[in-house]
């Protein structure tokens, strides 16, 4: 299981989500700081789901980084850009879903 | 309150706007927070960068001090306003330049 795959079952469980995409980007940061040559290392997220109404961007990202604490704080996930939206929301403009 | 928690606390309570970043505003070290600076620049705010990879304490006292996990981090007037991705929302909505008017900072006033 790669770590992409990890982190679409956590936040799958976690937030049973309208929409998920999660992108392996490490191959865009190659050679810079925090980079690995194995790769797995920088993520974009663009999730869809109810969970977050009524909730702040801060606090949407906190909910999101809390599901992967121990992936985050051991800088097993050097970078994780994160889109969260509800589904009554626009999602036009999503980091995660600009063309690379 | 440990010796580096006092520091930051320090650094976000005495300056109206800190960046901590990788690199300096006018030397970005890492793309995220190139962009953050970018956009701050493009708004002519003023603000204090802090070059977490001058300090690996710093670098790791921040993400405590906030329970924030990632670099860059945005504090105005104390209070912790997120990282890139929800600065370049906020950005895009209008809503930083209303954050910087509410509390008083100036900004570029747009054509």
């Amino acid at each position: 299981m790669t770590r992409a795959d990890l982190i679409r079952d956590r936040l799958q469980a976690a937030f049973t989500p309208l929409a998920l995409e999660v992108v392996d980007d490490s191959h865009r940061h190659a050679g810079h700081a925090g980079a690995r040559p194995e790769g797995e290392t920088h993520y974009s997220v663009y999730i869809v789901s109810a969970a977050f109404s009524g909730k702040s961007r801060l606090e949407r990202h906190r909910m999101v980084n809390a599901e992967l604490a121990d992936q985050l704080t051991p800088d097993r996930i050097h970078a994780l850009a994160i889109t969260a939206r509800t589904p009554d929301e626009p999602g036009q403009a999503g980091g995660a879903r600009d063309p690379a | 309150m440990t010796d580096i928690n006092a520091q930051i606390d320090n650094e976000v309570k005495s300056n109206d706007v800190v960046l901590f970043m990788k690199g300096t505003p006018d030397f970005p070290q890492c793309g995220f927070s190139g962009q953050v600076a970018q956009i701050l620049g493009y708004l002519g705010v003023t603000y204090k960068g802090v070059n977490v990879l001058a300090d690996a304490a710093v670098r790791e006292g921040i993400k405590a001090y906030s329970n924030w996990p990632t670099i860059p981090q945005l504090y105005v007037k104390g209070e912790f306003i997120g990282g890139c991705d929800i600065v370049r929302e906020m950005f895009q909505a209008g809503e930083l330049q209303e954050l910087f008017n509410g509390k008083g900072i100036a900004v570029k006033q747009e054509a």
